[in-house]
């Protein structure tokens, strides 16, 4: 269960980076690369081993003000990162 | 902010040379038996790209959009510049991976490695036993794997691992992935042997049986139930085992380039041994002109250039037809449906090939090891094994 409290990194041997070509946010690590679209970009990009989960969902609501359901998106996301390996909890 | 799947890309739409391989050169120290390389490599050696060469091709590819950038041969260390190219590619935004067999990895080229950024070293293990990785390699290379290994778990680096599968190391899985696990690893790969190259020459002697193959996927989940997230293992399966052909490069020109040590510019590694063919080279029109504009590339690009059974398939999309390459060396026509499929009527070479595998009378024919004297022989032509199998990649 991801709690607010938590803090997370990127995974050992992932990179995060913007990919001009395909205009997107991208993971990379071994053998491997996956895409991320707009809305989970924006949360990866927030991940940096110092903020916490309920603050990276704070700082997404204010710069998403229109969007519906944020929070169950954004935990989404932090569900299917972690699943994946592309995680690492810090705290 | 709702996407399906969390908003994660399901997959690549579009063609763009995301993965670039850099076959950067064919000479090797080791003569693996199963290697994928083409038989005639001998007369790549000597015509290499030069430092700046590869600087520019680098360049090139980035800003077509490649990020993974594979930097493999033969055996790269044999070079002394990799540390240049590593560090371009690391200023460019790559992601970078040294694909080695380990001769040649020094404490001094891995801090240098390290300095200049190399994100990744995949490294080539054979087997748990000094007897099969030195017969298979014909080297005598099993401490040195060993102490290589040990040296970029110590740098930090993510322990990589790639084992080709065939025949002699098949029932030794469980004791490989223990080693691996043993050395730290984060990442192993077992790849069964695909035939192409002289891993086709030699295939009745490294194909193993379906029994052998079974037992091994079998042993492979065990062990990953075990071990859970530690550790990823990928079972790369052998298609002559399956129903239905791989979707080969995950489609012609589609995500995947590749630049050889001559600067050739292909669409999978063994696409030179198809007949009628002009590959682009980069000193001659460019990477964009290759991967956009040139015939070779759009040649089997999508569905359109199917023939039956594969045209009217209801499973075209999915494999695309197969491998082109497979399906010349072993039907003669590399339009034909990729022989793997049931529904192809060549299926019979392949049932062929593994009824082969299942008699061991044909183990008394001779490996032939990956070496300078053997491609020299298949550059002038060996006409039993081109009868056989069409052509030689």
């Amino acid at each position: 269960m991801i709690q607010a409290t938590d803090i997370y990194a990127l995974a050992l041997h992932h990179r995060f980076q913007w990919e001009e070509a395909q205009q997107s946010h991208v993971i990379l690590f071994p053998e491997g690369m996956i895409k991320l679209h707009g809305g989970a970009g924006e949360v990866i990009k927030r991940v940096n081993g110092k903020a916490t989960v309920g603050e990276i969902v704070a700082e997404l609501k204010a710069a998403f003000p229109d969007a519906e359901d944020i929070e169950n998106d954004i935990l989404g996301m932090f569900d299917l990162a972690l699943s994946k390996g592309w995680l690492r909890k810090v705290s | 902010m709702t996407q399906v799947n969390n908003g994660v890309a399901s997959n690549v739409t579009k063609t763009q040379p995301l993965w670039l391989l850099a076959e950067i050169t064919y000479r090797c120290p080791m003569h693996c038996a199963f290697c994928y390389n083409p038989t005639d490599y001998d007369k790549h050696t000597k015509n290499e790209l030069s430092t700046e060469e590869w600087v520019s091709a680098l360049r090139e590819a980035r800003k077509m959009g490649a990020i993974q950038l594979g930097i493999s041969g033969g055996e790269p260390l044999l070079r002394d510049d990799i540390e240049e190219i590593v560090a371009e590619a690391h200023k460019l935004g790559y992601y970078s991976n040294l694909i080695t067999s380990g001769v040649g990895l020094t404490e001094k080229r891995i801090q240098a490695f390290r300095e200049a950024g190399l994100d990744h070293i995949q490294l080539s293990m054979h087997d748990i036993t000094e007897e099969i990785n030195n017969f298979i390699t014909n080297t005598k290379t099993f401490q040195l794997k060993q102490k290589v290994a040990a040296m970029i778990k110590g740098h930090g680096y993510p322990m990589v691992l790639n084992v080709v599968i065939h025949r002699y190391n098949i029932e030794h899985i469980g004791q490989i992935l223990e080693m691996a696990e043993a050395l730290g690893a984060d990442y192993v790969e077992l790849a069964n042997t695909q035939y192409y190259g002289w891993s086709l020459v030699n295939r009745s002697q490294l194909m193993p049986t379906r029994e052998q193959l079974q037992e091994a996927e079998r042993v492979t989940n065990v062990f990953r139930d075990r071990v859970g997230s530690k550790m990823k293992v990928f079972f790369v399966v052998p298609d002559y085992y399956n129903d239905r052909p791989k979707k080969c490069m995950n489609g012609w020109g589609e995500v995947f380039m590749i630049i050889t040590a001559n600067g050739d510019v292909l669409p999978c590694h063994s696409a030179r041994s198809l007949p009628g063919l002009a590959f682009p080279n980069v000193r001659e029109n460019g990477l964009e002109w290759a991967w956009n504009e040139s015939p070779a590339f759009n040649k089997y690009r999508g569905t359109e250039w199917m023939k039956e059974p594969c045209r009217s398939c209801d499973e075209k999309e999915k494999d695309l037809g197969g491998c082109r390459c497979q399906s010349y060396l072993l039907a003669g026509d590399a339009e034909a449906a990729d022989p793997v499929c049931t529904k192809s009527p060549h299926r019979h070479l392949i049932d062929e090939a593994i009824a082969d595998a299942q008699n061991p009378q044909l183990r008394e024919q001779p490996i032939i090891f990956r070496n300078d004297k053997n491609s020299k022989k298949y550059v002038e032509g060996d006409k039993e094994r081109i009868e056989q199998f069409h052509a030689l990649p």
